[in-house]
């Protein structure tokens, strides 16, 4: 044939190597701090089985990056659209706040439905912002993030609530199951079931289409108000959700203080998983891992004796070295 | 013409990947002279602009400077050189003053003895020399917002007037000015004609080129058709060059098809939008292709985009399958069986980083909501059906549609749309940008898809083309659209070239 002898000069060998899958590089900078961790933490990979519980410094990290890792989850999706969500720790304070106030006298199952309804009101008056009204989604959502706080501390009266009991209220953020934290099942649940709506379904294709050319995706026929609607109720359900568990785990609800800048880690997360803030491809192991990554960090400078003054400053140039290796920067000039 | 021309291009080549974008491009301005660039969509003149202000580079060619041979890198090299471009949107920041616009980037200075600091009356004494020159009389020292869009334009032009400017270009000037705004502007290109600056002017108005041209270069195709002295081309032969002269050895489809015609399947009445289309009567049968033919900004593809409902009609209804409708978004108007392949491919249709598979499937996805329909296997053998049917160039189904060339990425478009099994199909522009044997492969699948395999199960085709030649080789039936409503319909056989040229070229009313 004569087209085949045509060079094509778009053609590319689809087979792409190892190194550049796009987990690659977030996984490599998890392995590098784990490395550094192992020499400078003495027993970092130490596991061992007290009361039928396995301790160590690896679940202590899986288990106090959980709420981290529910609100990188709905992060996800939200930037995938070219979104931003910056009310995360509002509604973590919220959902966590009435679960406290209720839990007392109404009972456990009142008490998390009702989080969980909170967390929801949130996540629909996101979406009625940037969705039907078309506000921009870092101003829309900041209403929230200001007035989210507000809100919670009006129903504590500005008091930290500590909940004495009853005691199964402090299994999600501290129980056990087989061994491990309750915490960690529960963020496999969240994920194990998201990836399956988004490879059973079409919503990971919608997502990435709204998010890289809206314009085209409604003229193609996808419903982009519903699907971008849909990504900010997801993303406050899973910080109610994060909420409970940090609740749960201080036993007290905080107004305050309860996870303040959780949104900040959660879109670092996003970005160190691989994310692009300017939407499109999405990965939810990303993400996952970018979240290890900033708490495997976060412990590793604790348990290195680190003052915590100089934490941050420690913080920052991880990050800031972990961005810059995945600067598309660097793929130009190799290109 | 006695004098040397100020500034010339000649045999300019200008290619990127599946696209020949300019080929052997000759242009030659005079000082003392406005010369209009005509062209259709897709003819070029915005290749050529931006090869003129450095943004581009061509593969080949020369242009030269008064006599000088020159190569500018980037757009402050043909700054500097004297080459000022003003764009269709004005570039200036509305709540600056008019004097700070002017001379925001080069503002004069005090001496360093005096600080080096910004010198505030040579800026507003600057200002106010630059507007004199333009006989514009407005208060420097007031910010730019309070004027209006006519105003800014011209302070946009006096900013480029005030380093020793060589040759204005000026690309669609007009396109968001009034009438009068336009005579204003006019009265001041003229004088600073005569002053002797070299005006380029592009624009797809027919009446502002006679209004203010001296000469006129057309452009089709990515060349050059030819340079005129305005007066001697009648607005007729300019047409003509600019959208093609009819093919004479091709017979055209309009007496080669068999006479008998389908069942009508979508019908508009009175179908417009205030500012965009007058109201309009069209209908679409089975196994039919009907052309919409008229110049940029005849209203092709405002109609089009209200027969998607791409754009919410406030006049007039459509009619499906006899069935009074009317669309509030694409999605109903996919629903009933219509597809409308957009003629901004890059904006309105390729999902550039999703693979050929995902950018084909799409709309029939989302058709069907979130329920997938169909595995990942039948997905794939539908995306590898499409690709080897419309012969699409890619290494695989997998391919991100960004590393395709334009014309695949189009046959992908169609391949989506396809895909639907659409009762009517709306093409806008469908070979824009891509290069000549895409252009016919593409045309061959248009007159294949329509034609089915009898004429009620082919589908209805609104074929929508700035070249005239295209049209008329693919059309069963062909509406032509001037100042955004309908100005002559052609039934088969009825169809004479020089008269749909008439109608496309008439003076508006």
């Amino acid at each position: 044939m004569k087209d085949a002898a045509l060079p094509m000069p778009t053609q590319r060998v689809p087979a792409t190597p190892l190194w550049r899958h796009p987990l690659a590089r977030p996984l490599a900078a998890l392995a590098l701090l784990l490395a550094v961790a192992a020499v400078f933490v003495p027993g970092f990979f130490h596991l061992e089985i007290k009361d039928s519980h396995l301790y160590g410094s690896l679940v202590d990290i899986l288990n106090r990056a959980a709420p981290l890792m529910l609100a990188a989850l709905g992060m996800t999706l939200v930037i995938a659209t070219r979104g931003i969500d910056v009310s995360v720790g509002a509604v973590v304070a919220i959902a966590g706040t009435v679960a406290c106030v209720l839990v007392g006298s109404h009972g456990l199952a009142i008490a998390f439905a009702a989080a969980l309804g909170a967390a929801l009101l949130c996540g629909l008056w996101n979406g009625l912002l940037v969705s039907v009204l078309g506000l921009q989604p870092i101003i829309a959502t900041l209403i929230l993030m200001v007035a989210g706080r507000g809100l919670a501390q009006l129903l504590t009266d500005g008091q930290i609530i500590t909940v004495y009991e009853p005691a199964s209220f402090f299994w999600l953020g501290a129980g056990h199951l087989l061994g491990l934290p309750v915490s960690i099942f529960v963020v496999a649940l969240v994920a194990g079931l998201t990836a399956l709506l988004m490879s059973r379904t079409a919503l990971g294709l919608f997502i990435q289409t709204v998010g890289i050319n809206p314009v085209a995706a409604r003229l193609a026929g996808v419903r982009t108000a519903a699907i971008v609607f849909f990504v900010y109720v997801y993303c406050s359900l899973g910080a109610g959700l994060a909420g409970l568990m940090i609740s749960s785990n201080i036993k007290s609800a905080d107004a305050n203080n309860a996870g303040l800048l959780l949104e900040l880690d959660a879109i670092l997360a996003v970005t160190l998983g691989g994310g692009q803030l300017s939407g499109g491809k999405f990965s939810l192991a990303g993400s996952l891992i970018g979240a290890l990554i900033i708490q495997t960090l976060t412990s590793t400078i604790y348990a290195m004796g680190v003052p915590p003054q100089v934490t941050m400053v420690v913080k920052a140039v991880v990050v800031f070295a972990v961005c810059i290796s995945q600067s598309s920067f660097w793929s130009r000039k190799s290109a | 013409m006695s004098l040397a021309p100020v500034l010339a291009l000649s045999g300019i080549h200008k290619g990127f990947p599946g696209v020949k974008a300019l080929s052997d491009v000759s242009l030659r301005l005079f000082p003392g002279e406005v010369h209009a660039l005509m062209g259709q969509n897709g003819a070029g003149k915005s290749t050529l602009i931006k090869v003129l202000t450095g943004l581009f580079q061509p593969d080949a060619g020369t242009i030269t400077l008064d006599g000088q041979a020159i190569a500018p890198k980037r757009t402050e090299d043909a700054q500097d050189l004297g080459i000022r471009t003003v764009y269709q949107e004005v570039n200036l920041c509305p709540n600056l003053s008019v004097a700070e616009n002017i001379c925001a980037g080069r503002f004069p200075r005090k001496s360093w003895l005096g600080g080096g600091r910004i010198d505030w009356t040579a800026v507003r004494a600057e200002a106010r020399r630059v507007l004199s020159q333009m006989d514009l009389d407005i208060d420097v020292t007031a910010p730019l917002s309070r004027y209006s869009l006519s105003v800014q334009q011209m302070v946009a032009i006096a900013r480029t007037l005030r380093i020793s400017a060589r040759v204005l270009i000026l690309d669609e000037p007009t396109s968001s000015l009034d009438d009068a705004a336009v005579q204003r502007l006019f009265t001041v290109l003229r004088r600073l004609r005569d002053q002797g600056l070299a005006i380029l002017f592009v624009t797809h108005f027919l009446d502002q080129t006679y209004a203010l041209a001296d000469r006129i270069t057309v452009m089709r195709n990515g060349e050059t058709e030819g340079e005129y002295p305005a007066a001697e081309l009648s607005r007729l032969a300019l047409v003509n060059k600019m959208v093609g002269a009819p093919p004479d050895q091709q017979p055209t489809r309009l007496d080669s098809r068999a006479s008998q015609t389908g069942t009508p399947v979508l019908k508009a009445e009175g179908l417009g939008r205030r500012g965009a289309l007058h109201p309009l009567d069209l209908e679409l049968r089975c196994g039919e292709v009907v052309g919409l033919a008229g110049l940029l900004g005849s209203g092709r593809t405002e109609a089009a985009r209200l027969l998607f409902g791409a754009d919410s009609a406030d006049a007039g209804h459509v009619e499906m399958h006899g069935r009074s409708r009317r669309w509030h978004s694409p999605r109903e108007a996919i629903a009933a069986g219509i597809a409308f392949c957009s003629e901004d491919r890059k904006h309105e249709g390729a999902i550039l980083e999703l693979s050929v598979r995902d950018n084909i499937l799409l709309a029939l996805q989302a058709r069907a909501g979130l329920r997938l329909v169909m595995s990942r296997e039948q997905q794939q053998a539908l995306a590898e059906d499409y690709i080897k049917r419309l012969g699409i160039k890619t290494a695989s189904a997998d391919m991100p549609m960004g590393q395709l060339s334009g014309g695949n990425q189009q046959k992908a478009l169609l391949a989506r749309w396809l895909a639907t099994q659409p009762a009517v199909l709306i093409l806008d522009e469908p070979t824009r940008g891509i290069d000549v044997r895409a252009k016919e492969d593409l045309m061959d699948q248009v007159r294949a898809l329509a034609v089915g395999q009898d004429a009620d199960a082919g589908m209805a085709v609104l074929f929508i083309s700035s070249e005239l030649p295209e049209v008329l080789h693919c059309s069963d039936r062909l509406l032509v659209l001037r100042d955004r409503r309908a100005a002559g319909e052609y039934r088969r056989g009825e169809l004479d070239e020089r008269s749909v040229l008439e109608v496309i070229a008439a003076e508006s009313a």
